[in-house]
C-alpha cells in the first residue's frame, strides 16, 4: 500500500477519525463546565481546535480545507466574538450595566445553589456559560483557522 | 441621553468591538456594505466620544463599573475593597480618547479609497477597529490588569495590520519588529502588574495607589512600566522599531499607530502620575522622562535629517515629537511637589499634554499626504519624485500646512503648544528651552527639503497619471487639516477648555483615588 501525498498512514487515519468526536465531546465539556471546574472557554476551545490540528496532520491540510474552509471556520470566530458583545450588550439592555448577570433567577443557568457544598449543578453561574461558549467558539474559530493557514502555506510543493 | 451618557465609556469599547466580529460576516455579503458599516461604527463612536468628553470636561469624571447594579458602585456590598472591573474616563481619558476616535475616523475614511486595490479589506477594518477598542480600553480602564489586556489587543492588531501588505518584504519585518517589542514590553507589564499584586492584592489603580509603599519591589515595578511604555510610545532609547514599523505600515494605518503609541504614553503619564504620584521620588523620575524627552527630541530629528524615504523620515519625526510630549509632562512631574507646580509646572504640562493632540492631527496628516505620495508615484524615495505640486494641488497645501505646524509656525496648532513647552521648562532650565528650540528648527530644515524633493521643480514624467488622488483620501486628510487649523486660530479655548483639564486630573491623584473607590 502507498503513502497517501499528504498526512499519514491509514491506520493513523483510522485512529484519528474515532478519535475525533471524543476529543470535541471532551472540548465541550471543558466549555460548559468552565463555571464548575478548572478550565473554560479557552481551554475548551484550545482543546476542540486541537482535534482539528490532528485531522490536519492525519488527513493533510488539503483535504480539511475541502471539508471545511478557512473563511467557513473564521466565521465561527466571528460568532463567537458577537455573542460575548452580544451578551454583554444585553446586560445593560435588561439589567443595570454591561455584562451584568442578568439570568440569575432565571430558567437558563439561573439557579442559585444554597451555601455548602454540592456535587456540582450544571444550571447555575447566569451569563458566565454563556461567556463560556462565547470564548469557545472563538478560540476553536480562531486557532483552527491560523493552523489551517499556516499548515496549507507549509506544504511540501508550496515552495 | 442621560441613559446613554452613563453607560458611554462601556458602549465607546463595545460599539467598535461589535463592529469588528461584525464586518468579516457584511465582508461576505458586499464590499460596499462593509464599508459604510465601518464608517457609521467609527462615525457613531465620534459621536458618543465627543458627547462623552463634553460630559465630562463640564460635569466632571466618569466612573463605570462593569456588571454592577449600579454604574458608580465600584465597590460591591460583600467587598471591602475594590474588586470589580471599573472604567473610568476624567479629562485626560476623555481628551486621549478623543485624539484616538478622530485620527481612527480621518484613517478609514481614507483607507476607502488608499486599500480599494487590496485584497482581504473585511481583514483590515476588523483590525481597525480592533485598534480602536484596544486605544480607548488603555485610556479608559482604571484596572491594571486591563491596561496589560487592552495593551495586547492593540499591539497584536497593530502588528497584523503593519504586516498587511505581506507581499513587500520589508513589511513583514517591520510587523516581527513590532511584535517582539510588543511582546517584551507586554511581558513587563504584566510582571509588574504582578509584583504589584502580590503585595497589595489589588488590581484597581485607585484603590493601589491609596496603599502604595513605594518599596524596594514598587520601585521595580515601576522601572519596568516606564520602560514598557517608553518603548511601546518609541523613545529613544528604545526607538529601533518606530521607523521600520511606520515606515512599512500603510499609511492610514501609520497615522493610527501614532495614536496608538499616543496611547502608551498616556499609561506611562497615568502611572506616573495617578498610580504612584506623591510618593515617588519626583525629582529623580522627574529628570528620568526629562532625559528620554531631550534625548529623543534630538536623536530623533538628527536621525530625521538625512533620511530618504519620506515615510522614514516622518517616523524619525515622530519619535522626536514625542520628546517634546515627554519633556513637557516630565517637567510637570519634576515640579509636582513643589510650589511653583501652579505657576509653570501645570503650564509645561498643559504643553505636553497639547502637543499630544497637536502631533496626533499633523503628524496624521503628514503619513497621510506621504500615503497619497506613494499611491500615486509608487516610491517613498524623495530621490525619485519631484514636481508633484503641478498634479497634486490639494495634496500640496495639506503638506504645507502639516509641516509649518510640526515645526511650529506662528498661526498654526504646533507653535501653541511648543511656546507653552519653551516658557516653562526654561524656568527649570535654560538648556531645556535651548534644545527644543534647535529640535524646532532642524525639523523646519528636514520638511523643507521634503516639500522641495517631492512637490517643487518641473513636471516630472512617470509620476502618477497627472491627476490628484481619489476624494475619500482627501475627505481624510482634510478632516485632520481642519482641526490643525482650528486648534491654530483657537489655541486659547483649546487649552483652558480641553488640556486644562487633562492636566489636572493627571495632577490630581487625590480626586483619582476618590473616584475609582480607592483608600476605603
Amino acid at each position: 500500500m502507498t503513502m497517501p501525498d499528504e498526512g499519514l498512514s491509514p491506520v493513523v487515519r483510522v485512529i484519528a477519525a474515532m478519535l475525533f468526536p471524543f476529543i470535541l465531546i471532551f472540548s465541550l465539556y471543558v466549555i460548559l463546565h468552565g463555571h464548575l471546574t478548572p478550565g473554560g472557554g479557552f481551554q475548551g476551545g484550545a482543546i476542540g481546535a486541537s482535534a482539528v490540528v490532528m485531522l490536519i496532520v492525519a488527513y493533510g491540510a488539503r483535504w480539511v480545507e475541502s471539508k471545511a474552509g478557512e473563511e467557513s471556520v473564521s466565521v465561527l470566530e466571528s460568532l463567537g466574538g458577537l455573542m460575548f458583545v452580544v451578551t454583554g450588550l444585553l446586560g445593560f439592555l435588561l439589567a443595570a450595566t454591561f455584562l451584568s448577570n442578568f439570568l440569575v433567577g432565571e430558567v437558563l443557568f439561573g439557579e442559585i445553589p444554597t451555601f455548602g457544598s454540592n456535587p456540582g449543578i450544571l444550571n447555575t453561574g447566569g451569563t458566565l456559560p454563556l461567556l463560556n461558549i462565547a470564548v469557545g467558539l472563538k478560540v476553536i474559530g480562531g486557532l483552527a483557522s491560523v493552523v489551517l493557514i499556516m499548515a496549507l502555506g507549509s506544504r511540501r510543493d508550496a515552495a | 441621553m442621560d441613559w446613554l451618557l452613563t453607560h458611554a465609556p462601556a458602549l465607546l469599547i463595545a460599539l467598535p468591538l461589535l463592529g469588528a466580529f461584525l464586518t468579516p460576516l457584511i465582508d461576505r455579503i458586499s464590499g460596499k456594505a462593509r464599508s459604510a458599516f465601518v464608517l457609521v461604527v467609527l462615525a457613531a463612536t465620534q459621536l458618543l466620544m465627543m458627547a462623552l468628553a463634553w460630559d465630562v470636561f463640564t460635569q466632571g469624571a466618569h466612573i463605570y463599573t462593569m456588571g454592577a447594579a449600579d454604574p458608580t458602585a465600584t465597590v460591591p456590598a460583600q467587598a471591602a475593597v475594590p474588586v470589580r472591573i471599573v472604567l473610568q474616563v476624567d479629562g485626560m481619558g476623555a481628551f486621549m480618547g478623543l485624539i484616538s476616535v478622530t485620527v481612527s475616523l480621518a484613517a478609514a475614511v481614507y483607507s476607502l479609497a488608499f486599500m480599494h486595490r487590496e485584497s482581504g479589506q473585511g481583514r483590515f477594518y476588523t483590525l481597525l477597529l480592533l485598534m480602536v477598542v484596544g486605544m480607548l480600553g488603555m485610556e479608559f480602564t482604571g484596572d491594571l490588569f486591563n491596561l496589560f489586556v487592552f495593551l495586547e489587543v492593540l499591539s497584536i492588531a497593530s502588528a497584523a495590520l503593519i504586516a498587511f501588505r505581506f507581499y513587500h518584504g520589508d513589511a513583514v519585518e517591520g510587523a516581527i519588529k513590532y511584535i517582539v517589542i510588543s511582546s517584551l514590553g507586554a511581558l513587563m507589564v504584566l510582571l509588574a502588574v504582578a509584583l504589584l499584586y502580590g503585595q497589595y492584592n489589588l488590581l484597581n489603580m485607585g484603590a493601589l495607589a491609596s496603599v502604595l509603599e513605594y518599596t524596594y519591589l514598587d520601585k521595580v515595578a515601576l522601572g519596568l512600566l516606564i520602560a514598557a511604555f517608553a518603548m511601546k510610545c518609541g523613545a529613544v532609547p528604545m526607538h529601533m522599531w518606530t521607523p521600520d514599523a511606520y515606515t512599512v505600515a500603510p499609511a492610514s494605518i501609520t497615522a493610527m499607530l501614532v495614536a496608538a503609541s499616543q496611547a502608551s504614553l498616556y499609561a506611562l503619564f497615568r502611572i506616573c502620575f495617578s498610580l504612584y504620584g506623591f510618593t515617588l521620588d519626583l525629582t529623580t523620575v522627574g529628570i528620568i522622562i526629562i532625559a528620554l524627552g531631550l534625548l529623543s527630541m534630538f536623536i530623533g530629528v538628527t536621525m530625521a535629517l538625512p533620511q530618504k524615504d519620506i515615510k522614514r523620515l516622518m517616523s524619525y519625526h515622530a519619535i522626536s515629537q514625542t520628546g517634546y510630549m515627554l519633556l513637557g509632562v516630565g517637567v510637570g512631574l519634576y515640579l509636582l511637589a513643589h510650589a511653583d507646580f501652579d505657576t509653570y509646572g501645570i503650564r509645561a504640562m498643559e504643553g505636553g499634554i497639547f502637543h499630544i493632540i497637536n502631533h496626533a492631527l499633523y503628524k496624521g496628516l503628514l503619513f497621510l499626504t506621504a500615503g497619497a505620495i506613494f499611491y500615486k508615484v509608487g516610491t517613498r524615495n524623495l530621490d525619485e519624485m519631484g514636481g508633484l505640486a503641478h498634479s497634486m494641488k490639494y495634496t500640496t497645501v495639506f503638506f504645507i500646512i502639516g509641516a509649518l505646524a510640526i515645526a511650529g509656525i506662528p498661526p498654526l496648532n504646533g507653535f501653541a503648544s511648543k511656546l507653552l513647552i519653551y516658557e516653562s521648562a526654561y524656568r527649570v532650565s535654560p538648556i531645556l528651552s535651548i534644545v527644543a528650540m534647535l529640535v524646532s528648527i532642524l525639523t523646519l530644515a528636514s520638511f523643507v527639503k521634503v516639500f522641495h524633493s517631492a512637490f517643487m521643480g518641473p513636471r516630472l514624467e512617470g509620476m502618477g497619471d497627472g491627476r490628484e488622488v481619489p476624494r475619500s483620501m482627501l475627505v481624510g486628510m482634510g478632516l485632520l487639516t481642519a482641526g490643525i487649523i482650528l486648534f491654530g486660530l483657537f489655541p486659547d479655548w483649546v487649552v483652558s477648555n480641553l488640556v486644562h483639564p487633562a492636566a489636572q486630573a493627571l495632577a490630581d491623584q487625590a480626586a483619582y483615588i476618590a473616584a475609582l473607590g480607592g483608600g476605603v
